[in-house]
């Protein structure tokens, strides 16, 4: 089922030529005079069969550079390649990249069965070939058996289901789906978000996935761009941006992150250290493109399950911050506490229930928090 | 208590709709089929004879009217089409924000009386007049072309009339189509036109339907446009009953000839929407 493409490399002929290329992309609107930039250059390469997320809130031109991606809309500055081939300018119906729109888009007066083989007809694909590749991407999507109904006797996870195969059974060069389970209850989205990922495996095409849902992104991708506000920004592995937010918006939206600072006592080394408080003592990495010098203020992240809470001071080998617990909450599995630390910060701690112990501490303990230096992750000064 | 209100609530919903219709539609046609059997004369007063022959006269005196009625009704459905549907797609998908505005200045003209519409129609037709005289002055028509008193001119005049009555359903038509579904058919490769053929066309056809139903059924039995631009060759079978009614009194005759016409409509639409109103052809634009 993989598309085996002759794919011209356009440097080097030693790499492999990424599947989608995105070079300085920007998109801007004219609307009432004004101008509205809703994508403000965007770099990107996706490597083939990769799933390929692009991550953040409405508004922060994900569904833009997607659609840009897919000749919707042109950019209004830099280039599109596929394959190494510039399709800027070129319209949607000879681009080689096929979409699952969020509403599904599914044509009313067709039924499943002329949905699916709608592409391929366009394409002059012979009738047999045609009722066979329809017939194997729907029993990959799991509809055999439905190709005479219409899509509005579908429920919406059937309806899902045409959508994707009406896009895949093209062979697409890249699969590009807008929020695609959007409109699915929970129980059905966590069931297609595997779905997806196998339906992924077993075709072998690359997925660019848009989707506000931190969840979705981290269960499903490969690697993830977190777009905010018309730029990426951040670019990695799900882990990668989980574990490593490179900024303070990547670290609010990915998950639960605590916002630490202090001033910075020494530097040098690849980490720093800084004074939290009047007896808090932080070490951070610091990754290259973050400027420290002692004596200025500087902010980290730190996820709340990587951080420990005890009633000892621990040892200097770790991170240790004093605070009073002002908030604990049983959830079964872990148990949450909020304390607010010596220097006045609000700090969110998970803890494993992995005994049936009582809680560590109580509201209005003073304990001590601390963390391996490698979980706190700097991110410049405070804003 | 509230079962019964409940159960009673729907007819009485709709009894002032019924009582309307029973006083001026029903009884007025019971009235109307009784006169169309009948015989006599104003002075010495009408009898019901049961005198079918009023039917099989009128048919075979004015059947030609009948057939010009309905080709004039055929011809001016089709060419309100032609000219309503781009019209309607322009607005719905190129309309903006201005959809309504467009939409008020396509209706604009119909808030002028009918009549109205219709004589100005003939000052914009006459051989004279803003149109034809400059035309003929410069040699671009010969001497003796004139438009008036012909069927192109009451033709005219039904499908200029009668307009909003199609663009309406087909503008609503094409509103209602998901522009995400265009933009699938677009991103599966179909081009503008086999977009438009596979796709915004079949999901049109319901508004289509619905306009010449609108159009066909009033258009054929107009007489206002045939009096006004038509002149005495070109009559439709609305100008005789209304003769036959206003100015022979022949009253009979006239609802004899009027309930024809409603049967052959009735069958002419029935058939219609037995051919085209089904889900046949929309599985045909499939193909």
């Amino acid at each position: 089922m993989t598309e085996t493409q002759p794919a011209p490399a356009r440097d080097d002929p030693g790499r492999a030529v990424p599947a989608i290329e995105l070079a300085g992309v920007e998109k801007a609107y004219h609307a009432y005079g004004e101008t509205v930039a809703a994508v403000r250059g965007v770099d990107l390469a996706i490597a083939q069969g990769e799933f390929f997320s692009l991550l953040g809130p409405s508004g922060c031109g994900k569904t833009t550079t997607m659609r840009v991606v897919a000749g919707f809309e042109e950019p209004t500055a830099g280039r599109v390649h596929l394959h190494g081939q510039d399709v800027t300018g070129v319209p949607p119906n000879r681009r080689d990249v096929n979409m699952v729109f969020q509403s599904y888009a599914l044509f009313p007066h067709m039924n499943v069965f002329e949905n699916v083989a709608f592409g391929l007809r366009r394409r002059g694909v012979p009738k047999a070939e045609i009722a066979k590749r329809a017939g194997e991407m729907l029993d990959i999507v799991d509809l055999a058996g439905r190709e005479r109904r219409r899509p509005a006797e579908l429920s919406g996870g059937q309806q899902q289901r045409v959508a994707l195969a009406r896009a895949l059974v093209n062979r697409p060069r890249a699969l590009l789906l807008d929020e695609p389970l959007g409109a699915l209850d929970l129980k059905l989205r966590q069931a297609m978000q595997v779905e997806l990922k196998r339906i992924q495996r077993e075709v072998g095409i690359t997925f660019v996935y848009v989707t506000h849902d931190q969840g979705e992104a981290l269960t499903m991708s490969d690697r993830i761009a977190v777009m905010n506000d018309g730029l990426i920004e951040q670019l990695g592995t799900p882990r990668e941006i989980y574990e490593h937010p490179a900024t303070r918006f990547v670290a609010g939206f990915i998950g639960t992150s605590n916002l630490l600072g202090g001033e910075v006592a020494e530097a040098g080394g690849g980490s720093a250290v800084l004074l939290h408080g009047p007896d808090g003592r932080i070490e951070v990495p610091v990754r290259d493109g973050v400027r420290v010098a002692a004596g200025e203020r500087l902010e980290l992240t730190v996820r709340p399950e990587k951080i420990g809470i005890g009633l000892d001071k621990p040892g200097d080998d770790v991170c240790g911050v004093r605070g009073t617990v002002t908030e604990v909450v049983y959830l079964g599995t872990s148990t949450n506490y909020n304390i607010t630390t010596s220097a006045g910060a609000d700090v969110v701690v998970f803890l494993q229930n992995a005994t049936s112990a009582d809680d560590i501490a109580v509201r209005g303990d003073d304990v001590w928090l601390s963390w391996d230096p490698r979980h706190s992750y700097a991110i410049g000064a405070p804003q | 208590m509230t079962g019964v209100r409940g159960r009673l609530a729907p007819y009485l919903m709709i009894l002032p709709s019924g009582l309307w219709l029973a006083a001026f539609f029903l009884v007025p046609m019971v009235l109307m089929v009784s006169l169309s059997l009948q015989t006599g004369n104003l002075i010495d007063g009408f009898r019901q004879t049961l005198h079918w022959q009023n039917y099989t006269d009128g048919l075979s005196t004015y059947g030609d009217k009948f057939v010009r009625s309905l080709w004039y009704g055929l011809v001016a459905t089709v060419a309100c089409i032609v000219i309503a549907y781009p019209a309607a797609y322009w607005i719905a998908f190129r309309g903006g924000r201005s959809k309504s505005t467009y939409l008020f200045l396509l209706l604009l003209p119909y808030f002028v009386s009918f009549i109205l519409r219709t004589v100005s129609w003939k000052l914009v037709l006459t051989d004279n007049g803003p149109i034809l005289g400059p035309l003929r002055d410069h040699g671009i028509l010969p001497d003796g072309f004139h438009v008036l008193d012909t069927g192109v001119a009451v033709v005219s005049g039904l499908t200029y009339n009668f307009l909003p009555f199609m663009v309406l359903p087909i503008y609503v038509a094409l509103e209602r189509i998901d522009p995400r579904v265009v933009e699938a058919a677009y991103d599966l490769y179909a081009s503008r036109l086999q977009a438009f053929l596979r796709v915004i066309l079949p999901l049109s056809l319901p508004g289509v339907f619905a306009g010449v139903i609108m159009t066909f059924v009033p258009v054929s039995s107009d007489y206002v446009n045939a009096e006004v631009l038509g002149g005495p060759q070109n009559t439709m079978i609305g100008n005789i009953i209304q003769t036959e009614y206003f100015n022979n009194s022949a009253y009979p005759t006239a609802s004899a000839l009027s309930f024809a016409l409603m049967a052959i409509l009735l069958v002419g639409i029935f058939a219609y929407a037995r051919t085209l109103g089904t889900q046949d052809v929309l599985e045909a634009a499939r193909r």
